[in-house]
């Protein structure tokens, strides 16, 4: 057993270093620390995915055959801890991470290449529509239903919590196409264009005052049948595939770490008055720092495991559940660290062009608004009880 | 970057595994409770033989050259049995220790005879009023043209009573080199002076406080050559704590197992406990907390011979997470068997004493997140 990284992978790790320290603008590093939201505005992001791109990274994921750089787990996890370390912009990952694995393993020749290449080069910018307003964690009884009209289907209804619909040239989305035996059956999943008429998109303020969700409305909407990937009902198993890629990518303490970087700084900082001369603080930090620990030890058994071709199983619900837990735990930390400056609200977005002068050191701007949208992780992607629900039948058998 | 297990070390734990699953029953456990030796001198003879005694010991010496990550697979196994052999004391401890401070002789003298089961060893460091301030001994050492004298109190003396040779740390007072150095001795357990009080421990095996009134030594009984031991006792100690995490794993292991099988069985309002949700997530964080200590009890052993600040913080961290993960799991072990749980009838409560005991040893959780907190400070600082 070795916890270190070997020549290699050194010199892949350098080999990071040196592209992101020529990639990575001071424009971009700041609008990232400055956006409290969970990915950056695709001007930010969608630069950063361009210049992936550019260097055969676009899709750390994918196979080779689609533009993959063909890495070794060992490889990613270096990747995106660099990245994380860096604070590179947070790429949309409804596109390179969700349904582009789900086009590349079910999606038809002519899909592939026309959706992957779009995807990669950051031309086409992608919402998922799962959710429903009565279909939350319950999934599968969604209501939103395409009716056969020759080569078309005809779409009626709506979902919710659709992250940059607003953005979004493209969503991919579960509808019903028929009404099976079981409530997952009769589901199909299919790419429309956003900008096909009878869409309208309302949009929705979380509580730390961003608009990064909206709801999604469906009057008529007419889609090619060719925009359907795979089987007529057979949406729900894609749509499932699709989610372990949501939960499982297994890569988030270095973020994590980052963030709780950033937090401890201010805490040492005059800032806060050294908040962590309090042993309260200085301890709390410790067990966030801890936590961090144990979770990064645990992606990097999961990865291991991974390297030697087995498969990790259901602990992909528990990087799911820990990561949105500590998350949670490190901007719960911000808050009691700033101090009084938790009390101001600042409403204007982008926090990094705002046309005037902060009632707070700039640091802080974002500490607030984190906690608050922060409480969405342990929501989206399956809520914290389903992974439970999850771990329960997966790993214990009940 | 590779954490999967070699050959060698899958047959260790499986080994290891098989033994204590053969061996170590409720009734086992339940005799050596009883027995005022508090273990089984013919299984310590059965670890010899299996060369566990010499694991962690080099190859020079007899042993096998092994390292925290073996010494971790074998506790691992050892808690899931609640194995109550002086393990740590003499091979964790007493071995790292003489390894690590005496002389060549000295570890000549030793080593090979812990290696075949021949010698037992215990280490008397903390003090009452230390706490758990591995830097703070009152214990003293006095050179005189005799010898040495130690006078003091030690307290927590894991497996003293059993032991044959007891390594008491005192301050050094012989007129030499820096004052505050604390020397380590070999004291043997026969040595005029020594008062050893021993006790049943909370979870297995006994303990013992210790009360030195002039001990008179020889002063080849000093390891090595009375440099200050802190850094070797803090090294061992951190090493120690890895290997009590990796033991508190098993016993969470165990403790897991039995529960869910207890839930599935047992009905209440005319269907298993297991069929409610609420009990089914109780669970899954048991599963998720115990996976969890099991991370950091790797991760520590793993760094348990990295430079010292970032060793120690690994040690803390683990033995802090460790221990708010064991109790619990243990707390909701206890819990989810109901009454039954609270009773000598089953088995739980002889683990959760065990849990509560590790979390006890070497400082708990606050004090390991406060250390934590104070050896990250110290690294910014320098």
């Amino acid at each position: 057993m070795d916890l270190s990284f070997n020549a290699e992978e050194r010199a892949f790790q350098s080999e990071v270093r040196g592209f992101i320290a020529k990639n990575l603008t001071d424009e971009m590093k700041r609008a990232t620390a400055l956006t409290p939201s969970v990915f950056s505005d695709p001007d930010i992001g969608m630069a950063w995915q361009r210049a992936l791109h550019k260097q055969g990274w676009g899709a750390p994921g994918w196979p080779v055959d689609h533009g993959g750089p063909s890495w070794t787990p060992a490889q990613r996890w270096i990747f995106e801890s660099e990245c994380a370390r860096a604070g590179v912009p947070n790429v949309n990952v409804m596109g390179v991470k969700m349904v582009g694995p789900v086009i590349i393993g079910f999606g038809s020749p002519e899909q592939k290449n026309f959706y992957l290449p779009r995807i990669l080069s950051g031309e086409d910018y992608w919402c998922q529509g799962y959710s429903e307003p009565g279909s939350g964690s319950d999934l599968s009884s969604l209501k939103t239903r395409a009716v056969r009209d020759g080569d078309d289907y005809i779409i009626n209804g709506t979902k919710i919590w659709t992250t940059h619909a607003h953005h979004a040239n493209r969503m991919f989305a579960l509808v019903r196409t028929s009404d099976g035996a079981r409530q997952q059956d009769g589901i199909s999943f299919i790419l429309i264009d956003m900008k096909t008429p009878g869409i309208t998109i309302r949009p929705i303020l979380t509580i730390g005052g961003d608009h990064e969700v909206n709801q999604v409305f469906f009057d008529d909407v007419r889609v090619p049948v060719a925009n359907r990937v795979g089987d007529e009902g057979k949406g729900w198993t894609y749509g499932k595939y699709l989610l372990e890629f949501e939960r499982g990518a297994g890569i988030a303490s270095a973020k994590l770490r980052e963030g709780l970087r950033a937090i401890t700084e201010l805490a040492e900082s005059d800032l806060t008055g050294r908040a962590i001369d309090s042993p309260d603080i200085a301890s709390r930090i410790s067990e966030v720092e801890v936590d961090i620990d144990a979770l990064e030890m645990t992606e990097l058994r999961v990865l291991s495991a991974l390297q030697t071709g087995q498969n990790p199983g259901a602990v992909s619900s528990i990087l799911k559940l820990r990561n949105s837990e500590i998350r949670q735990a490190v901007t719960r930390l911000g808050v009691d660290v700033i101090g009084h400056d938790a009390l101001a609200v600042e409403p204007m977005r982008p926090l990094y062009k705002l046309n005037h002068e902060p009632t707070m050191p700039e640091d802080m701007l974002t500490v607030v608004p984190e906690y608050l949208n922060g409480r969405a992780y342990t929501i989206f992607g399956g809520t914290s009880e389903i992974q439970r629900d999850i771990i329960a039948k997966m790993m214990l058998g009940i | 970057m590779d954490l999967n297990l070699s050959d060698e070390q899958r047959l260790l734990r499986e080994s290891a595994e098989r033994f204590v699953a053969e061996s170590y029953d409720a009734d086992h456990r339940r005799n050596a409770a009883n027995d005022p030796l508090g273990f089984s001198p013919a299984v310590w003879k059965q670890f010899a033989e299996l060369g566990w005694l010499a694991l962690p010991i080099p190859e020079e010496f007899d042993g096998l050259g092994g390292g925290p990550v073996e010494i971790g697979i074998l506790m691992e196994a050892f808690g899931r049995g609640l194995v109550s052999e002086p393990y740590i004391a003499t091979v964790v401890l007493g071995a790292a220790l003489i390894e690590k401070c005496g002389s060549i002789a000295q570890r000549q003298a030793s080593l090979p005879k812990i290696a075949d089961g021949s010698l037992k060893l215990a280490f008397a460091h903390s003090e009452r009023a230390a706490r758990f301030d591995l830097a703070k001994v009152t214990t003293s050492a006095n050179k005189t043209a005799h010898g040495w004298y130690l006078s003091g109190s030690k307290i927590a003396v894991l497996d003293g009573h059993a032991a044959d040779e007891i390594i008491v740390s005192a301050h050094l007072h012989d007129h030499q080199g820096p004052s505050g150095r604390i020397g380590l001795f070999l004291v043997p357990a026969t040595a005029q002076g020594l008062v050893i009080s021993d006790y049943p421990r909370l979870g297995g095996g006994r303990a013992c406080n210790i009360e030195l009134s002039d001990v008179q030594l020889p002063e080849d009984t000093l390891l090595g050559d009375g440099k200050d031991a802190l850094p070797a006792i803090e090294w061992a100690v951190d090493r120690t704590m890895a290997a009590l995490g990796a033991e508190t794993v098993g016993i969470m292991q165990t403790l897991l197992d039995t529960t869910l099988d207890y839930t599935k069985i047992r009905k209440q309002f005319g269907r298993p406990l297991s069929a409610n949700q609420v009990i089914r997530h109780r669970l899954a964080d048991m599963a998720i907390q115990a996976d969890e200590a099991r991370s950091m009890a790797l991760r520590a052993a793993l760094k348990a011979d990295n430079p010292p600040v970032e060793r120690a913080r690994a040690a803390s961290a683990a033995k802090a997470k460790i221990g708010k993960c064991a109790r619990f799991v243990g707390e909701q072990s206890i819990q989810l068997h109901g009454g039954m749980g609270v009773t000598e009838e089953l088995e739980v409560g002889a683990y959760f004493k065990r849990l509560v005991a590790f979390d006890t040893l070497f400082g708990g959780t606050a004090h390991h997140y406060s250390r934590h907190a104070q050896l990250g400070r110290t690294t910014k600082a320098a």
